[in-house]
């Protein structure tokens, strides 16, 4: 039995509707946080809005790729950038869902779900990404269950059974050696080569409940009340066949959250917001940050370091454009 | 055995400082064929010598008939939150609230407490409109670590509307109650017995789903 303690103090500042910020950032996890950081020590009047703080990182089992820090877990990880941007007293409004943005007298507004509004000079959007679909029939149908996206949420469920795991970067591989440990039998199973890291690759050999099928199509989910295998197509022979299976963790990458702002900034066709070196798009004082742009390659490292570049051109763009004028108060009567 | 280490103690304490009202823990235990019944019981009296404002009650479920079923405790192990006049507001966990979950029973120990802030005027006036009784219950498994936020969120529900009863269920403790509900991924939230989403979702969609009841 263990513990996952994880208590950070809530922030005694809060986000007020009252205030035009300079700057808002929209998603806690390693891009905004660090955003945050940044912004505030140059002396900016900014705040984070997040569904959950922290971010995917929160997901993450164990990180042994981010400088500094040889192994440990993701939640460790991230509480202590929590902990670093608390420690600055940046408002932090947690669980609010941002639903759409709009333009008003030379501001930004930021719509959350729950009807509430804020105001702000400029905008950071780095709320990440989400687990990609694999789009097949039958996916949606036994999604939850039998087909899972979190491997060390839903894990135990599979304990003593059979799990296929579909992809193969990085995510997919560490899950085929943890659902080993639990799981009867692991099918590894992706439609091209291995994108993963090989220090991953080389410790799949050493499980024997490991089963690795590359160039492998999946096409179809098929089960009763739950999942009970999975139709694919041998891309080498051209073999069509049923794999049957308990289970199905999906992790063949990452979707863009950027349904709240397509309307409103330019996307590209995989959804990404588009940017420049700086993290502009192509609506004045609008940056994005993060898994959510563009920006190749989605790592801790590489959004927390996106995250800071963006804060700082912020900085400038509001060094060098003038606050609006107060939008003068209509005394009714 | 004790599961929480001298760091913890001290980070759990100092938290605990912000508690406004006491909060009694009341475990249900029975004898025999409960696994994990006795540790439940042991890391709830440890969290108790945590705060002075924090008070353990152990209750066996046979002799205790009337207890369990005053606060709809079916089943071993289970931990209810009583507020400072020994009133259940609806705020349970079945099965021992450790691994991440633990962070669901020391947020619902300060809501009980009455600690956490209070639900935005928006939620307040569409829980206002829930006066017919709903039962929330959120399965999870230990290791999840997103699982607490969807636990938290039925639990602070269920502090503002008398109405509104949730509950934290270990999937692999009540695996038979899982199946029941065909839970194979976390968190799950079934709302009486009918209405049910995977995921931490939004206060709002959980009052969606709440309001279908009404
Ligand atoms: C299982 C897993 C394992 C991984 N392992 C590693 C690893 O070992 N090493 C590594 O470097 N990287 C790893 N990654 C990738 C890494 O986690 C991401 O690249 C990184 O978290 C991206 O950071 P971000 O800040 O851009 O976005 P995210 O971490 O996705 O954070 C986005 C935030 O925005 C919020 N949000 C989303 N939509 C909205 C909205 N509409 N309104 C308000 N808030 C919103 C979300 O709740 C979240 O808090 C892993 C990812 C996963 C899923």
């Amino acid at each position: 039995m263990e513990l996952n303690l994880n208590v950070t103090e809530e922030t005694k500042v809060q986000l007020k509707k009252e205030v035009v910020y300079d700057s808002l950032i929209i998603g806690g996890g390693p891009a905004g946080l660090n955003a945050a950081l940044y912004a505030k020590r140059k002396g900016l009047n900014v705040g984070i809005i997040t569904e959950r703080l922290g971010g995917q990182v929160m997901d993450t089992s164990v990180v042994e790729n981010y400088l500094g820090y040889e192994s440990l877990t993701g939640e460790e990880l991230v509480n202590k950038f929590i902990k670093h941007v608390q420690k600055l007293e940046v408002p932090i409004l947690k669980e609010a869902a941002v639903e759409k943005l709009s333009k008003k007298d030379g501001l930004h507004e930021v719509h959350l779900k729950n009807g509430d509004v804020y105001q702000t000079r400029t905008l950071v959007l780095a709320t990440g990404s989400k687990p990609r679909k694999l789009g097949i029939p039958g996916e949606k149908e036994f999604s939850g269950k039998g087909v899972a996206y979190c491997a060390i949420c839903d894990g135990p469920f599979f304990e003593g059974l059979d799990v296929v795991i579909a992809g193969g970067g990085n995510t997919a591989v560490e899950s085929a050696l943890d659902m080993a440990k639990i799981a009867a039998r692991v099918d590894l199973v992706h439609r091209s080569e291995f994108r993963a890291d090989q220090v991953l690759v080389d410790q799949l050999k050493k499980y024997d409940n490991i089963h690795i099928h590359l160039q492998t199509q999946m096409e179809e989910i098929i089960g009763e009340a739950m999942v009970t295998g999975i139709n694919v197509l041998d891309k080498k022979t051209g073999d069509r066949r049923i794999m049957n299976t308990n289970g199905i963790f999906v992790e063949i990458g990452y979707l863009p959250n950027s349904d709240a702002f397509k309307d409103y900034v330019k996307v590209n066709d995989h959804k990404e917001i588009i940017v420049d070196a700086y993290g502009r798009t192509n609506v004045d004082g609008v940056f994005a940050a993060g898994d959510i742009t563009t920006i190749p390659y989605k790592q801790i490292i590489t959004s927390a370091g996106d995250g800071a570049k963006v804060a700082l051109a912020v900085n400038d763009y509001l060094n060098t454009h003038a606050a609006v004028e107060a939008p003068q108060e209509v005394v009714a009567k | 055995m004790a599961l929480l280490n001298d760091e913890m103690r001290e980070q759990l304490s100092g938290f605990f400082n912000g508690m406004k009202k006491d909060v009694t823990l009341a475990v249900f235990t029975t004898k025999e064929g409960c696994e994990s019944c006795k540790d439940t019981e042991d890391f709830m009296e440890e969290m108790a010598s945590l705060s002075d404002k924090i008070h353990f009650a152990a209750y066996d479920i046979d002799t205790h008939k009337d207890k369990a079923e005053a606060y709809g405790v079916t089943l071993t192990p289970s931990v209810v939150l009583l507020n400072s006049e020994q009133k259940h507001q609806g705020v349970k966990f079945n099965g021992i609230p450790a691994g991440h979950e633990v962070n669901s029973l020391i947020k619902g120990i300060m809501a009980v407490a009455g600690s956490l802030d209070t639900l935005p005027e928006s939620q307040q006036q569409r829980l206002k409109k829930v006066t017919k009784p709903v039962n929330i219950k959120v399965f999870v498994t230990l290791s999840c670590p997103h699982c607490p936020g969807a636990v938290e969120k039925a639990h602070q529900l269920a502090l503002e509307n008398e109405h509104i009863d949730a509950e934290m269920i270990e999937a692999q403790t009540f695996s038979a109650v899982a199946e029941k509900f065909n839970v194979s991924s976390v968190p799950k939230v079934v709302i009486n017995e009918k209405f049910e989403f995977v995921g931490n979702q939004t206060i709002d969609d959980f009052l969606s789903e709440i309001e279908k009841t009404q």
